[in-house]
């Protein structure tokens, strides 16, 4: 029973304030389509977000910070050998680009700037 | 030998759940290929075989658990079903569910979340099927008169906090959850990690109660030590979920719970069934030689598991293990090397309890085969697996193309050795099937006699 009286606070935290992140902008209604595709094509079995994913395609969580909109663009125009071509119209490939660019300003991955404690847990620079 | 339908659900659910397990396996190899090769079956995206490999495999997991507990809660426990209506109801709303999904599938519609990637409005029938099993469960054990032995807890709390975990699973539809990356991502995998740790529950209390009842020791399911277990798996499955989002900037203090708190269940239930393995005299070794061989495996791959475990949820270690195939071989480990295993040495010492003179004391060669081929090949496909997140963990250069070529050796490994894994667990699962269609068919019994 106690373990089941912290859990429910536990997970309340959880959803409100262990999640909360400021600098997170809102999302678009371009990126809120963006999103939508992004599911619909199942785009999670082959890329991942934060490394969770599958690992068919690389990791796209700061795609757009690293190689820019275009490249991603040009990536969903064209497939590659590894990804089909989708056939998007241009309204979905805006919103697949605008949702690429809010994932990119939720963090960094993998992380390029933090130190490790002695006792293993790792600490990032915006922590 | 009873012929009345009390006691064949709880085989239906495991016939269904093999069945699944073998097309799962298929899947997962066309899916292990097109990592080598791209365009092989092209017709079949990834997209596609990924869910189909992943949806079956998980279905095996819960088929096989339900069906066992059917099964033991009437035919060994000795408790009349609540409403055996009601579970033939819940085997049909899994059945025809799962075809749905699997149709789903095939023709490319999905819902896109990972591990759920069907379309969000058949998680009804999933969540409609688990009110009727748990209501069944609950009415049935609650008929108990006697103390509830740790299964009877470990399974009731599998089937409740499915229902939780499920739930929050799908909180992603409300945008409050869905508009913040940060929180979507990370309710996600609290809801994946403590769904896996509900799976355990079922999947732990059913080789618990296997072993007790192969030793002929009910106080293995009575000890400190098994209540131990059953706090720490709840423990864990409440708080141990982080070590999944390390790297997600969510609150600091939640990942260092969970790496503090992360794959201490592992240990006591390996030090269960050591201590069970020790306590056994020849005799019942012989007479359930197949269910023995298979815990005996799931304990060694707890000890191989853990040692894994503990090391990617250091977070200084899992910031070169995260993200890479190094998360597959310990999922891989874990679903088959301990899950599958505790859930066949189940189906086999079902098949022994049921068919007593067809199946003869001692293993067949055929399973024996099967078994060792299966673990040999599971060993080698958990080794490159290793060996590849290695290589993509540690991998300087920028491109991905080159990074996967610089893997490609393990992975051809990988994919071979998933072959002959997928071989060996089907020369088993063969061999199960047949036994248990002999005890749904009853006209055909003892035709096997000879073989066995």
């Amino acid at each position: 029973m106690t373990l089941c009286a912290a859990f429910i606070p536990y997970s309340v935290y959880v959803y409100t304030h262990g999640t909360e992140v400021s600098h997170i902008r809102a999302m678009t209604d371009e990126a809120r389509h963006g999103q939508q595709l992004f599911q619909e094509f199942n785009c999670i079995a082959c890329h991942q977000f934060y490394g969770l994913g599958g690992y068919m395609g690389p990791d796209l969580t700061n795609v757009i910070s690293n190689r820019g909109p275009a490249y991603a663009r040009a990536f969903l125009v064209s497939g590659t050998q590894r990804m089909p071509k989708f056939n998007l119209n241009e309204s979905e490939l805006d919103a697949l680009v605008a949702y690429l660019e809010f994932v990119d300003t939720t963090g960094r991955y993998p992380a390029d700037d933090y130190r490790i404690n002695w006792y293993g847990t790792v600490v990032q620079s915006d922590e | 030998m009873m012929n009345d339908n009390r006691d064949m659900i709880g085989l239906q659910f495991l016939r269904l759940g093999m069945l699944a397990l073998a097309a799962g396996m298929f899947f997962g190899v066309i899916g292990g290929f097109q990592f080598l090769f791209p365009e092989f079956l092209r017709e079949l995206l990834f997209t596609k075989t990924r869910p189909l490999h992943v949806s079956l495999v998980v279905s095996w997991i819960f088929l096989a658990a339900i069906g066992g507990i059917y099964y033991y809660l009437v035919n060994q426990c000795k408790l009349k079903l609540f409403s055996p209506r009601a579970a033939n109801w819940h085997f049909w709303i899994f059945l025809v569910t799962g075809l749905a999904i699997l149709a789903c599938y095939f023709a490319g519609r999905f819902g896109g979340r990972e591990y759920f990637e069907y379309p969000a409005v058949l998680s009804i029938p999933i969540f409609l099927s688990w009110i009727i099993f748990g209501v069944n469960y609950f009415k049935t054990v609650f008929k108990s008169s006697e103390p509830w032995p740790v299964y009877y807890w470990m399974w009731g709390t599998g089937i409740v906090f499915f229902f939780i975990t499920f739930s929050e699973a799908y909180l992603w539809l409300i945008p409050y959850f869905r508009e913040s990356m940060v929180r979507e991502i990370t309710v996600q995998w609290k809801s994946y990690g403590a769904l896996t740790g509900s799976w355990n529950m079922l999947v732990y209390g059913t080789a618990i109660f296997v072993a007790s009842r192969i030793s002929e020791d009910p106080q293995i399911a009575r000890s400190k030590m098994a209540y131990g277990l059953y706090f720490l798996g709840l423990f864990n499955l409440m708080f141990g979920w982080a070590h999944h989002v390390y790297l997600v900037p969510a609150a600091p203090w939640l990942r260092t719970l969970a790496y503090a708190v992360s794959m201490t269940e592992l240990l006591v239930l390996g030090k269960i069934l050591w201590d069970w393995r020790a306590s056994l005299a020849s005799y019942q070794i012989h007479k359930h030689c197949n269910a023995y061989r298979f815990l005996f495996a799931a304990d060694i791959w707890i000890f191989i598991n853990l040692i894994l475990a503990l090391v990617i949820s250091v977070p200084a270690w899992n910031l070169y293990t995260h993200g890479t195939h190094i998360t597959v071989a310990h999922a891989m480990g874990s679903t088959i090397g301990i899950n599958t295993m505790i859930l066949l040495a189940s189906v086999f010492f079902v098949i022994r309890e049921e068919l007593p003179v067809e199946v003869h004391s001692g293993c067949s060669k055929q399973v024996t085969f099967g078994y060792w081929m299966a673990n040999v090949s599971l060993a080698v496909f958990f080794v490159s697996l290793i060996l590849a997140g290695l290589g993509k963990g540690f991998y300087g250069g920028g491109s991905f193309q080159e990074m996967m070529l610089s893997i490609w050796p393990f992975l051809l490994v990988f994919a071979v050795s998933g072959v002959t894994l997928m071989l060996g667990i089907w020369i088993v699962l063969f061999s199960a099937v047949r036994l248990i269609n002999l005890r749904l068919s009853p006209a055909s019994g003892g035709a096997l006699a000879t073989e066995y």
